[in-house]
């Protein structure tokens, strides 16, 4: 925890103070302000170093401000559209560089520091989870006032499943990246044609340097989209859906379809650079910053579908209150006539309200009275013992079905073996039909319907499962002479699919 | 119960006169009765035929319905309604042996102020989320929904909106370190993390969640609230027991204090929670416009 030194000597020594402020003007005061609560949010940074020695064990030899630093980052990058980020994932991706730090000490101890780190970044110990720091303004009148300024560094959120989620806050991606003040569409663009020019020149550090920073940009244009959303379907009517709400929608949607133009081009252009250029380096660099953009990209999606899911929302929700039938009034509007001017009074005269709410509001309990003799019966009445394993089950009586397939396993395997053709050499249905109906006369209706079957082939299915080769149908015009079959006389055949260049492929479109 | 219902009726249907004039013992024993369905919170009319006889006499029996009033006035209760849909509705007196207490209630929030007030405002929260506009606090048919992670939510973004506001006037809302007592309630919600992560996977009780969590798992042991899902950190809807207590009693209670402390909200009787002025422009990050007063 931080707190600022203060210099009671300094007032002794000067008793005429007010006279000699060494604050010029108020704006000064406030800038100096603004400057040690920046200063303080890095403060628990330079604590996990201090503190390292108060640890059990011999820790010195970790550099607990990079791991700080690190566990920002990732929650800040892990960070979804709906929850924070998966507090095993944070600490599992954490751990490399705790590792690598001291390889030589056993993965428990390095778990334990990436914990510890994590807690103390939230804070866990204090009750608000967060953290205090004390600075000292001048008032109007000149005297000097000591203020607390909390804040928080990670929070901790509720996710959609019931778990607990993690989000940086504000303040954190103050530390991380610096210039908080800043607006986030104009320095998003900034940042990606800063990103484009870099490409283009083949400066490829310094170009994903500017690519992890649009990065940060449109998480923080999420969050300001996600807390706006969540307030919507929170409250329908504290929100203004003739205007402002479409507006925000529409200039969501533009910003998405610009950005995805954008960042689609750029993808093209890395590509590029990482297909052309010799350099080792210069490759895995381009490979790193296609996977930042198509992060970017995915998040954008994820923002759309949400956009897209508002309207129909706001909808039913309008439905729902617009036509119900409007009934009596009464005196009290619990949130403008209690609660919004509560919130607004010091907390010492706030707690008086809610105090003689929550005395009516609770509800009554029965105080329960025990008779001494019916007390004795239940402390000596032996607890009922659990059954460990439950009743036993009772065993399923299965009866066989009767096998109802119209072909066998054999016939499949020997029509599957009559078609398994070389890729050179494609044959006429009608030569494979007369081959099968040789060996069984079943055989062929089975052999006509796997060739029908492959007039349509499962390319798709194939793709994605990498099969290296694949039976297909083709009709030529030609007409089938066959005393059991009627229709095309098709072109079978197999075709070799290149099944490495197809996984490549996959895993560029993932 | 001591008597059948049926054997006392006869009498007042022939001679109504005569009955208000002569109670006899069985009518106390029926009344007493009513009253301790009424303690039962959770059990309806409609769920027990002598409930329902019970509630039906007292709403055409005057004398009965006198009598039942008075042996809850006497056991320190406040009858608010006799009604099929709500039943027998009483509250706890100031002082009644039913009261529940601060300190029963939460050990830590009977010490700490501000637990204390977090409590407090956990329980208003949830009632002005149930009950967001007047309308749905008078109307008897009104089903207020709720979910323990909006409960939160809501007061949150409430707090943001005071925040920006303070932050627009150019005040400094730090509270001053040797004085905590003047610092905003809005702070100390604000301040406060919303959940966090325990050893045991239960919820942490500090935080706001768990707070408001604590709040509305007692709201359905007292028969206000009934749970309908676990999503969003549990999903509830109020019975007709919680808006009577929150209208009738609590409501102008908190109001009577607040006036006290010469807070005067003047409202026109229309909901408060409006959309905001067009003319306004949507600054980034603060959520969506939650115009008050």
């Amino acid at each position: 925890m931080t707190v600022i030194a203060d210099q009671p000597t300094a007032h002794e020594l000067r008793p005429t103070a007010a006279a000699a402020r060494p604050a010029p003007g108020p704006a000064a005061d406030e800038g100096l302000a603004r400057r040690l609560k920046a200063l303080a949010c890095t403060a628990p940074l330079h604590d996990l170093e201090s503190r390292k020695v108060n640890l059990a064990g011999e820790y010195s030899s970790y550099a607990m401000a990079e791991v700080g630093l690190a566990v920002i980052d990732l929650v800040t990058l892990n960070m979804d559209f709906d929850t924070g980020a998966d507090r095993d994932i944070v600490l599992s991706r954490l751990l490399p560089r705790v590792a690598a730090q001291n390889p030589s000490r056993p993965t428990t101890e390095h778990e334990r520091v990436a914990r510890w780190v994590l807690e103390s970044l939230i804070n866990v110990g204090s009750v608000d989870r967060g953290f205090r720091a004390v600075y000292g303004t001048f008032g109007a009148d000149g005297s000097y006032v000591r203020r607390d300024y909390d804040f928080k560094l990670l929070e901790e959120v509720p996710g959609p499943d019931g778990g607990v989620y993690l989000r940086s806050t504000d303040e954190a991606v103050n530390v991380l990246v610096g210039a908080l003040d800043t607006d986030v569409t104009s320095a998003q663009i900034a940042a990606e044609v800063k990103l484009e020019v870099l490409i283009r020149r083949g400066r490829l550090a310094d170009a994903q340097l500017a690519a992890e920073q649009a990065r940060y940009r449109t998480v923080q244009y999420a969050e300001t989209l996600r807390r706006a959303l969540d307030a919507t379907r929170r409250n329908v009517r504290a929100v203004d859906w003739m205007q402002a709400v479409p507006d925000l929608i529409d200039e969501a949607l533009d910003h998405i379809a610009d950005r995805y133009r954008h960042e689609n081009a750029i993808l093209t252009n890395i590509r590029k650079a990482r297909d052309e250029t010799e350099e080792q380096e210069q490759k895995r660099r381009a490979a790193e910053l296609v996977d930042i953009v198509k992060d970017c990209i995915r998040r954008h999606t994820q923002l759309q579908t949400r956009l897209l899911e508002a309207g129909p929302l706001f909808r039913a929700e309008q439905d729902r209150q617009a036509f119900a039938a409007p009934g009596a009034r009464s005196g009290i509007d619990l949130y403008g006539h209690l609660l919004a001017p509560l919130l607004k009074l010091p907390i010492a005269q706030a707690t008086r309200p809610t105090d003689a709410f929550f005395a009516r509001a609770i509800g009554l309990r029965t105080p329960t009275s025990v008779r001494v003799t019916d007390l004795v019966d239940l402390l000596l009445t032996p607890p009922v013992e659990r059954e460990h394993l439950g009743a036993e089950l009772p065993d399923p009586d299965l009866v066989a079905t009767p096998d109802d397939s119209r072909f066998s396993e054999a016939q499949l395997e020997a029509a599957l073996e009559l078609l398994d053709l070389p890729a050179d050499a494609p044959r006429r249905l009608s030569g494979l039909l007369a081959d099968a109906r040789r060996q069984d006369p079943d055989l062929p209706y089975l052999v006509a319907l796997l060739a029908v079957h492959a007039a349509s082939p499962p390319v798709g299915t194939a793709y994605r499962q990498g099969e290296e080769r694949l039976l297909f149908a083709v009709d030529d015009g030609t007409t089938l002479d066959d005393p059991e079959f009627g229709g095309a006389d098709l072109i079978v055949g197999s075709a070799l699919l290149d099944a490495a260049g197809m996984a490549a492929d996959r895993k560029d479109a993932s | 119960m001591t008597t059948h219902p049926e054997t006392s009726w006869a009498a007042p249907e022939s001679e109504p006169q005569a009955a208000a004039a002569a109670l006899t013992p069985a009518d106390v024993a029926d009344a007493a009765r009513l009253v301790s369905f009424g303690l039962q919170a959770k059990l309806l009319p409609a769920r027990d035929a002598e409930y329902a006889e019970l509630v039906r006499r007292h709403r055409e029996d005057p004398g009965f319905a006198r009598l039942a009033d008075a042996v809850a006035t006497g056991m320190g209760l406040v009858v608010l309604e006799v009604s099929p849909r709500a039943g027998m509705a009483v509250a706890a007196a100031e002082d009644s042996v039913f009261a529940v207490r601060m300190g029963d209630y939460s050990r830590r929030a009977a010490g700490e102020s501000t637990d204390r007030f977090l409590h407090g405002l956990a329980h208003l929260a949830v009632a002005a989320m149930a009950f967001p506009r007047p309308e749905d606090l008078a109307d008897d048919g009104y089903l207020g929904r709720i979910t323990t992670n909006g409960v939160d939510a809501f007061v949150r973004q409430a707090c943001r909106r005071l925040e920006e506001q303070a932050e627009a006037e150019g005040a400094n809302t730090d509270p001053t370190s040797d004085a905590p007592g003047l610092e905003a309630a809005w702070r100390v919600w604000a301040r406060r993390t919303a959940t966090g992560a325990t050893k045991d996977a239960r919820r942490l009780s500090g935080s706001t969640i768990g707070i408001v969590s604590k709040a509305v798992l007692f709201l359905v042991d007292s028969g206000f609230l009934q749970k309908t899902s676990d999503d969003a950190g549990g999903t509830f809807r109020t019975t007709a027991r919680y808006q009577l207590q929150v209208r009738d009693l609590a409501g102008s209670a908190a109001m009577a204090e607040l006036l006290d402390l010469g807070v005067v909200a003047v409202t026109d009787g229309t909901a408060t929670l409006l959309p905001a002025d067009h003319s306004e422009d949507l600054v980034a990050d603060a959520g969506l416009p939650f115009h008050s007063l």
